[in-house]
């Protein structure tokens, strides 16, 4: 099978007989002992477990049984998800030191309970901190279309790994935009749901307030089948929402016809390159979206989450920054610990500010049902790029890759991130919809895509 | 910066690391004042803007 087969057509062909779930699994892990050099996406393979849960799956079928919706797709998770048998690293060298997990996140457990089959585990920034994927410890996960590029962070190996043919399906964490960069940067789909959507536990955390987790693929359907599997309340994740799950697949084809498509204006049409502009442009002009509205206040959203991420990151590693600062990555030891000397009083102004921040955003989608905005304001840089050039000024990189990613997830709403192929390097357009309405834009990316504006695009080989 | 704020931020760097008995090494204070000047300049950006006292912080959207 290739290495470019959907999530949707490999379970298709393992629940028709065409192929084994075993004989997927073999080929994947395979691919990646062959293609991962490059890419330095996995951290760890899970080759018994793999195999064995495939066997199982094609043990099921030749007794009758109904094959899952995800049967024989091969997946891979960040390496912050508990994985039962590994230490959960989330990025770092301290994190070597903990027992290993003694079960799967129920994420994992969901995707398996649907027929998935999980075959490793992805590198990331050391403790999610981070917009570039690049890693002290563990190296950088390079950009399939162009190694000497970043992957995006701080889901990094989640994006080389979907967008290098090495899984169809990968699952990542976003906090300020660490789902979407990647996506945007290795030219996927991806979804960062509404926060409490899916449930966070059995993974390793970042910022209490903005931790969400979700999928990355190579079609709005996959990660809308992904997405299926996974929702659902979860009472071992107090912030997961106690409401039912609202599958999305069956309305997937439903069109956009009728939904009022706006573009962000304002903060959002400053401080980007051109081909964050084309690319908005072109998904604006395939659904017809001419309407502008202003995300009000995008600007202190944007401070907002920042001030809110430093506090409490910096509680969160406090007792680490305390007995093993020197086994931090420097960049992130020094974020952490200037978190840590954050006033109070001025932690809590963020938060209440995030109040006010949502009822005016809610308010606005009362006149239209999605927003386009661009994911990051540029395509991959070359690793180890320390600046950018945008209107005409020269600004510092890494805190300017999530300015249009963290005003939107500052206040939990779901997004997908669509790919748009430019040349020499793809890059990605968020599709924001209302809290609770992954529907929503998943249609509208689906949408998209079908008119052939949206695509992951194949790396060179 | 001007010098006396500079010379602010350096004092209350060393005496916040006292306070929260963080362990600094002297070659890692240049990195932490640069974020730390940041981090407040941006928190001034919300501090600044004027909300109700009824307000209530919202960590959690159940809605």
């Amino acid at each position: 099978m290739s290495a470019w087969q959907s999530a949707a057509h490999i379970a298709e062909a393992v629940n028709a007989g065409r192929t084994t779930a075993v004989a997927v699994v073999e080929a994947t892990l395979k691919r990646i002992e062959e293609r991962d050099g490059p890419l330095n996406a996995f951290t760890a393979l899970t080759h018994a477990r793999a195999l064995a849960r495939a066997t199982a799956i094609d043990l099921g079928r030749a007794q009758g049984k109904v094959g899952g919706p995800l049967a024989g797709v091969p997946f891979a998770v960040k390496n912050l998800f508990d994985v039962a048998g590994l230490p959960t690293l989330a990025g770092s060298k301290i994190n070597r030191g903990r027992p290993p997990a003694e079960r799967d996140s129920p994420l994992i457990t969901r995707l398996e309970a649907a027929g998935a089959v999980l075959v490793g585990t992805l590198n990331m920034g050391e403790y999610a901190y981070d917009f570039t994927g690049e890693n002290i410890h563990y190296g950088a996960s390079c950009n399939p279309h162009a190694t000497a590029h970043m992957a995006g962070g701080s889901s990094g190996g989640s994006g080389a790994s979907v967008a290098g043919g090495l899984v169809p399906l990968s699952l990542g964490s976003d906090t300020n935009g660490s789902i979407r960069v990647p996506s945007s940067f290795c030219g996927l789909f991806g979804l960062k749901p509404t926060y409490g959507r899916l449930s966070r536990a059995g993974s390793f955390p970042f910022v209490a307030s903005l931790d969400h987790l979700g999928p990355l693929a190579r079609s709005t359907l996959d990660l809308a089948l992904a997405y299926d599997a996974m929702q659902g309340y979860d009472p071992s994740d107090p912030v997961c929402v106690d409401r039912p799950a609202e599958p999305v697949v069956p309305g997937l084809d439903h069109g956009s016809n009728g939904l009022r498509v706006a573009v962000a204006g304002g903060y959002f049409k400053r401080g980007m390159s051109a081909a964050a502009q084309e690319a908005v442009g072109r998904v604006a002009a395939a659904l017809g979206a001419s309407a502008v509205v202003e995300i009000p206040e995008a600007a202190r959203a944007r401070a907002a989450a920042y001030v809110i991420t430093a506090a409490e990151s910096a509680a969160l590693h406090l007792d680490r920054l305390r007995r093993h600062a020197a086994d931090f990555d420097p960049a992130v030891r020094d974020r952490l610990i200037a978190g840590a000397m954050l006033p109070a009083p001025l932690v809590v102004r963020a938060q209440k500010f995030r109040r006010w921040y949502r009822d005016q955003v809610l308010g606005l989608f009362e006149s239209v049902d999605a927003v386009l905005a661009p994911a990051t304001p540029f395509t991959a840089p070359r690793l180890g790029q320390q600046t950018v050039l945008l209107d005409g000024a020269e600004l510092p990189l890494r805190p300017n890759i999530g300015i249009f990613t963290q005003p939107i997830s500052c206040i939990g709403l779901p997004v997908v991130v669509v790919p748009v192929p430019l040349q020499p390097l793809p890059i990605g357009v968020q599709i924001i919809a209302p809290p609770w309405r992954e529907d929503l834009a998943l249609r509208i990316a689906y949408r998209v895509e079908k008119d052939g504006v949206a695509l992951a695009p194949r790396p060179p080989r | 910066m001007s010098e006396t704020r500079d010379a602010a931020l350096d004092c209350f760097i060393a005496a916040a690391a006292a306070a929260l008995e963080l362990p600094l090494q002297a070659e890692w204070k240049p990195a932490i004042k640069a974020h730390l000047h940041v981090i407040w300049r941006l928190a001034a950006l919300v501090a600044e803007f004027d909300l109700p006292d009824e307000l209530e912080p919202a960590p959690v959207f159940e809605t």
